[in-house]
């Protein structure tokens, strides 16, 4: 699950499960690992832009998008990647569950060219439930380049279905692969390899099966549902009832066969634990015998070059410097790259306003609507912009480079130790990656930490981490009140570590929350761990910067924008209705005053942050707003006006500090509320995970505050 | 017990390893299965993480973090 238009804002609340099928049209599941380019397939397909990073569990809930091939009519479905239909994980279970009971007229299941073996196991597994499967090789581009040949007739011979190699960046392959689809659509019979087990294992199966077989209405082999009854697999016996209302434990055929089964197996003596583990290991031995005749390494040492990045990215000397001068380079990129944009585009943007009022004044209209929808509305717009977009329209770029080469798994791997002490899982540090982008895509992210109660300790402090609507509030203060006095180039590199810090300080943040947690409400110890390093691809830089643009960016932005709009509104009538003697807005913000002013802010600006609740890009608008409504009118266009506007009214040092504090750590925004009552089920959760950040938020800026005063320091 | 039986989390880095058994049960016996580490599959040792757990290592084909409290329970034969 990347950052895009259907992975943030109020759509990435949603994930579907239902499909709505035309007349005549196939559904076509995309199953495969974690991270072997499935979504590369599916975009390349449907012309969806999901963003593809490299690092496993992006896809975290089914995606569809439709294909034309030849003239039949396809669903796609992108399903989560996962090692495994066992359903140890919700991916796990959302991908089974799609592939039993979604009813796809075929599976692709897209494998790794670089890891073949490995993926047989994905491949195996869904040939149990399905015949109507195809193999898709992907990353044949990676594997010539590390000398990996494959034989896909002899991989095909020995499965039973089609194989089909392909490269999915660059669409090779994938004209073979939909006709290879088509075929298995259109044929009636697809005669793939069995599974065979150990022999009292088939004994006990062909004892079992028979009285299964007259309640499996819903095209599941009887062998496979039997294999999961004698293994115990309660989840899938529960999944059965719930989507086929097929209560297999209260037949008594299936229950006295299943007893007879079992009486079998324990006599040769295989525990029911036993059992799982011989159906796992005769998959793993077939799928390393199904590939030995297959892939041929023209080379030995094909992965060095991975090894030795890895050697500078994950050591103990260099890994953790390394991570932290990437982060920095990447803000010092973004501050000094952002500057001169937002400069021109605030300078054009105000030269609109007033060109806009010159509109008014010609057109005759009243001075209350060019001062609602100028004043109002239009300058909270503009202000958005200058500041939000160039911002943005660097950070995505950049942060999607580092995301597609596969360097994330690796902060996961240097920072794993840290979170293992709070009693946290490692994984949270690409949930917290993913929160920069956007604390909603974030939570969503959550869903690729197995343990459900380290999965709420990340979904509770993933607001620790700024999302980029919370940036450039926190770059522009850092802009305007701590490099005055610094020098061109050099400015902005006082503003990268200040900005460094502000980050650093979040994640020591996450870390102190999520020990806190796991000692108090969250009570436990870490569960265990896998984490796949994949392996490192160059990034395709174009595609890259069109698609987080485009994608990215002006989907945020436009977010942003629609919020600011009517928020602008809200605002101008609130400054502008007065009740007695002072404007609502001044009511409101006096009313705030004293307990602002305690935690080194002021009412004005608690205002903004409540207010700023859809999105916290438009606090700071909110606050100019404010600010220019309650008195000096001044005509802002730049950063400097702007803390000239801010110092006259009674900000100091210590008020920049604690608004970014508070920026930092306060209630997540409304979007990701909502994700969050979404994910957990729970609105005692919700509420937790609302309550947690503002009230360290609170704690932290009053302890600032107040140690700052009581020493004299403002 | 043979003397070159040890845990895969006191195999050194650069050697490889084949696994004899594993000790977990429950869903991490599965996840590991999942992976491929069944008796028999040759494990590498690739590298330790900065604060030197979890360890990075070669399993069929895939580089797989594991933290030390799973790879100790995990018992190889060094080659």
């Amino acid at each position: 699950m990347g950052l895009t238009s259907g992975s943030t804002g109020k759509r990435a609340v949603d994930s579907g499960f239902v499909i709505e099928r035309g007349a005549g049209e196939r559904v076509i599941a995309l199953a495969g690992n974690p991270n072997v380019g499935k979504s590369t397939v599916f975009n390349e397909l449907t012309g969806l832009n999901q963003h593809t990073g490299n690092w496993p569990g992006k896809t975290v809930t089914n995606a569809q998008g439709r294909y034309t091939h030849k003239g039949r009519e396809y669903i796609m479905v992108d399903i989560p990647g996962t090692y495994s239909l066992m359903a140890h994980s919700v991916e796990e279970e959302v991908a089974r569950d799609f592939i039993c009971f979604g009813d796809p007229d075929a599976v692709v299941v897209v494998c790794d060219a670089t890891c073949l073996e490995r993926n047989m196991n994905l491949v195996l597994q869904t040939l149990e439930i399905t015949d109507r499967v195809v193999v898709c090789v992907n990353l044949m581009d990676e594997a010539r380049k590390k000398h990996i040949e494959i034989d896909f007739g002899k991989l095909s011979e020995n499965l039973g279905v089609p194989v089909v190699g392909a490269s999915a960046r660059s669409r090779e392959g994938l004209d073979e692969l939909m006709d290879a689809v088509g075929r298995v659509v259109e044929s009636d019979r697809c005669e793939p390899v069995r599974l065979r087990y150990p022999q009292a294992v088939e004994d006990a199966l062909a004892l079992l099966a028979p009285a299964v077989e007259p309640l499996c209405t819903g095209g599941i082999p009887a062998r496979w549902i039997s294999l999961k009854l004698l293994a115990d697999d309660t989840q899938l016996i529960e999944a059965l009832g719930s989507y086929q209302r097929c209560n297999l434990l209260a037949n008594d055929g299936v229950a006295s066969a299943l007893q007879r089964a079992r009486a079998l197996l324990a006599g040769q003596g295989f525990s029911i634990e036993k059992l799982r583990d011989i159906i796992v290991s005769s998959i793993v031995l077939h799928a390393e015998e199904t590939c030995s005749d297959v892939v041929t390494f023209r080379r030995e040492g094909y992965n060095d070059r991975d090894r030795r990045l890895d050697r500078i990215l994950t050591s103990r000397a260099t890994g953790i410097p390394v991570m932290l001068l990437m982060l920095a380079v990447v803000f010092w990129l973004t501050i000094t790259g952002a500057n001169y944009p937002s400069q021109l585009l605030a300078d054009a943007l105000f030269w609109v306003q007033d060109r806009l009022t010159e509109f008014f004044v010609w057109m005759g209209a009243p001075l209350w609507v060019n001062s609602l929808l100028v004043e109002g509305v239009y300058r909270v717009l503009a202000w958005v912009v200058s500041v939000m977009l160039p911002p943005m329209a660097i950070f995505f770029p950049l942060f999607t480079l580092l995301e597609d080469s596969g360097y994330l798994p690796r902060i996961a791997f240097n920072l794993d130790r840290g979170f293992k002490r709070c009693h946290a899982c490692g994984k949270q540090a690409l949930t917290m990656c993913m929160g920069f982008g956007c604390n909603a895509a974030g939570i969503t992210g959550c869903r690729i930490i197995d343990s459900p109660r380290e999965r709420l300790i990340a979904i509770i402090t993933n607001n620790f981490v700024p999302c980029n609507g919370r940036f450039p509030t926190l770059i522009a203060i850092i802009t305007m009140f701590f490099v005055g006095g610094a020098m061109g180039a050099f400015s902005s590199v006082v503003s990268t570590l200040i900005l460094t810090a502000v980050i650093v300080l979040g994640v020591l943040m996450t870390f102190a929350v999520s020990a806190l947690l796991s000692r108090t409400i969250l009570k436990g110890v870490p569960s265990s761990f896998t984490l796949e390093l994949p392996p490192y691809r160059r990034p395709q830089i174009g595609k890259v910067i069109v698609r987080s643009i485009f994608d990215r960016t002006l989907f945020v932005l436009g977010r942003a924008i629609a919020v600011a709009a009517p928020a602008g509104l809200v605002i101008w009538v609130m400054a502008n209705v007065t009740v007695g003697d002072m404007s609502l807005l001044a009511h409101c913000a006096g009313f705030l005053d004293p307990f602002a002013r305690l935690l080194g802010l002021d009412g004005v600006i608690l205002m903004a942050f409540i207010l700023g609740f859809p999105a916290n890009e438009i606090v700071v608008p909110i606050i100019i707003m404010a600010y220019l409504a309650t008195g000096s009118i001044l005509d802002f266009d730049n950063l400097a006006q702007l803390k000239t506007l801010l110092v006259d009214n009674g900000w100091t040092w210590l008020t920049a500090v604690c608004t970014m504090l508070f920026s930092l750590m306060h209630w997540p925004c409304s979007t990701t509320c909502l994700t969050i009552r979404k994910e957990t089920q729970s609105w005692k959760w919700t509420a937790v995970s609302f309550l947690v950040p503002t009230v360290i938020g609170m704690i932290v800026c009053f302890l600032v505050a107040g140690a700052a005063r009581l020493l004299g320091l403002a | 017990m043979n003397q070159d039986m040890i845990p895969l989390n006191r195999v050194p880095e650069g050697r490889v390893a084949r696994v004899i058994d594993l000790f977990t049960t429950g869903n991490m016996r599965r996840r590991l299965q999942d992976i491929g580490l069944i008796e028999g599959t040759d494990v590498e040792c690739l590298q330790k993480s900065p604060a030197g757990d979890p360890v990075a290592y070669y399993i069929r084909g895939a580089v797989i973090a594991l933290r030390s409290e799973d790879s100790q329970n995990i018992l190889v034969r060094c080659n």
